[in-house]
């Protein structure tokens, strides 16, 4: 039998490189090796190619330049904005706000600020769409809050959150931060950051490279680096620069904002497309909320199957989707953002997370979907 | 919300009015440097008529074009017009939502009707729009001096308002003026002296010393980066770079070295006459500040000077150092120009650098070695180079 034409609907968790990037790292990689903090010509030219690229992703975001730093990724962007911040911070109190539903960058930070530093951390409950509503935010605040950190769109069901409302409260009731991680929203929604003091990028989920993120740091926010080094980053991030790809994200991001109407146009049609006909499924309920939700990211149960028979099934056709979050998929703990919503145990052993990308097409989104409906029908039971 | 959209441009040329006969010139220069500024944005088109210029922003990006737009010198201001159907309560509801944009001010508004059949005056239709305004009790009237300028005009079918009104950067067209070889150190000074030469209508060239191996590459790097920061004006600009090493040597070698600044000045200007006067340039352009260094008094200009014939410009001449910062700054070229590295003039700076020079002491302090060869060298190893706004680099980003 002839291997099936791979599917990948894993987008969430990471997604192709465009090809002009692509290009761009094959011209760049071979002659762009030197140090880019030495001050030959040979350095001095790459440091130019990267202060270019910030100047070019602060334009973009409507920032300085100095208020953009590369990092390896958005984990990293995560960790050194939530506990540079908190440790800048600190004597001014130690109350600090995430929310249930974070990825676990930013929840394993306040866990560690948590259990080994003292600061008291109340993580904000969830409705029943995923959801912080602002009143529960409101309430939350307190004169020694120093840090809000709440994620843009939810990695696992593609909730988003109401952003703009929610700077807007911490900046009106309190002297706290508001960094909001934005790794599931840029590209993917129109990011608004206004009243936001930080925020945190990855290129790897916009067709850039992995390794390469960016955190977003308003001037007027105190900060101590979490990686203490050279004098590079405006002294914010220690070590040798990744240069290629600190350059390459600038090209990264202008392809993705440029294509941004047209990709959430495409994926949006084929989301309904899935969503028409899992709904005539009786065994499958929709746990991305119907309203307000990304357009690239649909994560349903299966109550008959258990996740990992469908994944297994689906793998031994080449279909490619997650269970949950990939950065938590070595626990067996069922995903927490399904948790912290409530749902029921078949529904959490269920949950299936279809991950699309503008690079789907209808053909393979109706294979998915015959495959799907002869996995239910061959090890279903109800 | 109403529904309107930014649809064209208008661009008003104050200082150009006034120029008669050259009037045409002027114009095409200006749109020359107006297409050439707005080079990123290709759908735009643009008209004009006897005292305007129409930018019909045909699906740009308004505020990127008016971010360029005031840039381009001999433009005393522009207004972002917007389209919307002429029935009068929505050019009312499109009014009030502009309005609300700006700060609290006086208001006036002046509508005319291109089509006579509408049902209103121009009067009526001022009186109404300025009704609708003044109802939101943000902004009061003033028709004699009024802060805003609402401009009502309906069309056949539709209506354009212009409200807010953008200063230009004032000047000339680049170009109209001819061409200046400006003397570009890596300092704050300079980039502003050649800001305000351009603004004047006057091209310029930039010309540059290096002392390498004790100017380092990076020094020179930051001067390409002031150039290209001034290119934004002109959309190009050409850079000469002498190197400087030889002369200079030769110069503390040879001569007093309290003389050594002024003798060195010296030669500069010859250099950058006859590089000058290949390149067709009218004038040096130099960012002297009266008093701020030992060669910038009025003893040393003079002295300095009198090594050639050319027109020597010093826009700087009478303004304090914060007055040059402050441009600097908002130029964009201040954070270049402070980046610490080694030029030639700070590298062979010497203890007691003489202020009064005398001219007859030069005279003889030069015949101490014959320069004449070293000029000729440095010409002749000159490395030019033009940046122009797009480069091969673009396309990495």
């Amino acid at each position: 039998m002839q291997p099936a034409e791979e599917i990948y609907l894993d987008h969430v968790s990471s997604t192709p490189v465009h090809p002009e990037v692509l290009k761009t790292l094959g011209e760049l990689l071979p002659i762009h090796y030197a140090n880019s903090d030495a001050i030959h010509s040979a350095g001095t030219r790459i440091n130019q190619l990267i202060q270019r690229s910030r100047s070019v992703i602060a334009a973009a975001f409507g920032v300085s330049a100095e208020e953009i730093v590369f990092t390896s990724g958005a984990t990293e962007a995560n960790n050194a904005i939530i506990k540079g911040i908190a440790f800048a911070n600190a004597h001014k109190g130690k109350h600090i706000i995430t929310s249930s539903v974070e990825h676990a960058s930013v929840y394993g930070s306040f866990e560690f600020l948590e259990n080994e530093f003292g600061f008291e951390v109340t993580y904000l409950p969830v409705d029943q769409d995923g959801r912080i509503l602002p009143e529960v935010l409101k309430n939350a605040l307190r004169p020694d809050t120093i840090l809000v950190s709440i994620m843009y769109v939810n990695n696992e069901i593609g909730t988003i959150m109401p952003i703009h409302d929610l700077a807007k409260i911490v900046k009106e009731n309190s002297r706290a931060y508001f960094h909001a991680d934005c790794v599931q929203a840029l590209g993917k929604i129109p990011v608004d950051l206004e009243n936001v003091d930080a925020a945190s990028f990855s290129a790897h989920k916009i067709n850039g490279v992995k390794g390469s993120g960016v955190m977003l740091k308003r001037a007027n926010v105190p900060f101590l680096p979490l990686i203490s080094g050279g004098q590079q980053e405006m002294g914010m991030r220690g070590g040798t620069p990744n240069a290629i790809v600190n350059i390459l994200f600038a090209k990264t991001l202008r392809l993705a904002l440029e294509g941004e109407a047209e990709h959430i146009h495409h994926v949006r049609a084929l989301k309904q497309r899935l969503i028409d006909r899992l709904s005539t499924l009786e065994s499958i309920v929709f746990n991305s909320p119907s309203e307000g939700c990304s357009d690239f990211i649909l994560n349903i149960s299966c109550l008959c199957v258990p996740s990992e028979v469908m994944m297994n099934w689906l793998n031994q056709h080449s279909i490619f989707v997650s269970a949950q979050s990939t950065c938590s998929s070595k626990t067996k703990q069922p995903s927490h953002t399904l948790s912290a919503m409530h749902l029921n145990q078949k529904r959490l052993d269920g949950s299936l997370r279809i991950g699309l990308g503008y690079t789907n097409t209808t053909a393979e989104i109706d294979r998915f979907l015959d495959v799907l409906e002869e996995g239910i029908t061959t090890y279903g039971k109800l | 919300m109403a529904n309107y959209s930014a649809e064209y441009i208008l661009v008003r040329y104050g200082e150009l009015s006034t120029k008669g006969k050259n009037r045409k010139l002027f114009v095409a220069k200006l749109i020359e440097r107006i297409r050439q500024r707005l080079i990123d944005h290709p759908a735009l088109k643009i008209r004009y008529d006897y005292n305007r210029i129409y930018i019909l922003l045909n699906g740009e990006d308004e505020t990127k074009v008016c971010e360029g737009l005031s840039q381009v010198f001999g433009i005393s201001s522009f207004s972002v017009a917007v389209k919307c159907d002429n029935a009068i309560e929505t050019v009312c509801e499109a009014a009030v939502e502009l309005m609300s944009q700006e700060e609290p001010s006086t208001f006036k508004v002046d509508s005319r009707r291109q089509v006579k059949t509408y049902p209103m005056l121009s009067t009526a239709i001022s009186a109404k729009v300025g009704e609708a305004i003044f109802n939101a009790r943000r902004h009061t009237v003033d028709l004699h001096n009024p802060q805003i300028l609402v401009r009502v005009e309906i069309q056949e079918n539709d209506a354009y308002i212009t409200v807010k009104t953008h200063k230009g950067a004032g000047g000339y067209p680049v170009g109209i003026g001819g061409k200046a070889m400006l003397m570009l150190s890596g300092g704050i000074d300079s980039p502003v002296a050649g800001y305000q030469t351009m603004k004047r209508g006057v091209e310029i060239e930039a010309i540059h010393f290096a002392a390498p191996p004790y100017t380092s590459d990076q020094a020179k790097q930051k001067v390409m980066e002031l150039a290209k920061k001034l290119s934004i004006h002109q959309g190009r600009i050409t850079i000469h770079v002498v190197p400087f090493t030889d002369l200079q040597l030769e110069i503390y070698k040879s001569a007093d070295n309290t003389y050594a600044v002024t003798l060195m000045r010296r030669m500069m200007y010859r250099i950058a006459e006859q590089i000058a006067q290949q390149r067709r340039c009218l004038a040096i352009v130099s960012g002297d500040s009266l008093g701020q260094v030992a060669s910038q008094t009025l003893y040393s200009m003079q002295v300095i000077q009198d090594a050639i014939r050319m027109l020597v410009l010093r826009p700087l001449v009478t303004l304090d150092k914060l007055e040059i910062i402050e441009m600097a700054n908002k130029i964009g070229t201040y954070d270049t120009s402070i980046l610490p590295f080694e030029d030639c003039c700070t590298i062979f700076s010497v203890q007691n650098p003489v202020t009064k020079p005398r001219l007859e002491y030069v005279l003889k302090e030069e015949k101490r070695f014959d320069f004449y060869p070293l000029i000729a060298e440095a010409i002749a190893n000159t490395q030019t180079v033009t940046l122009t706004l797009k480069s091969d680099e673009d396309a990495i980003f």
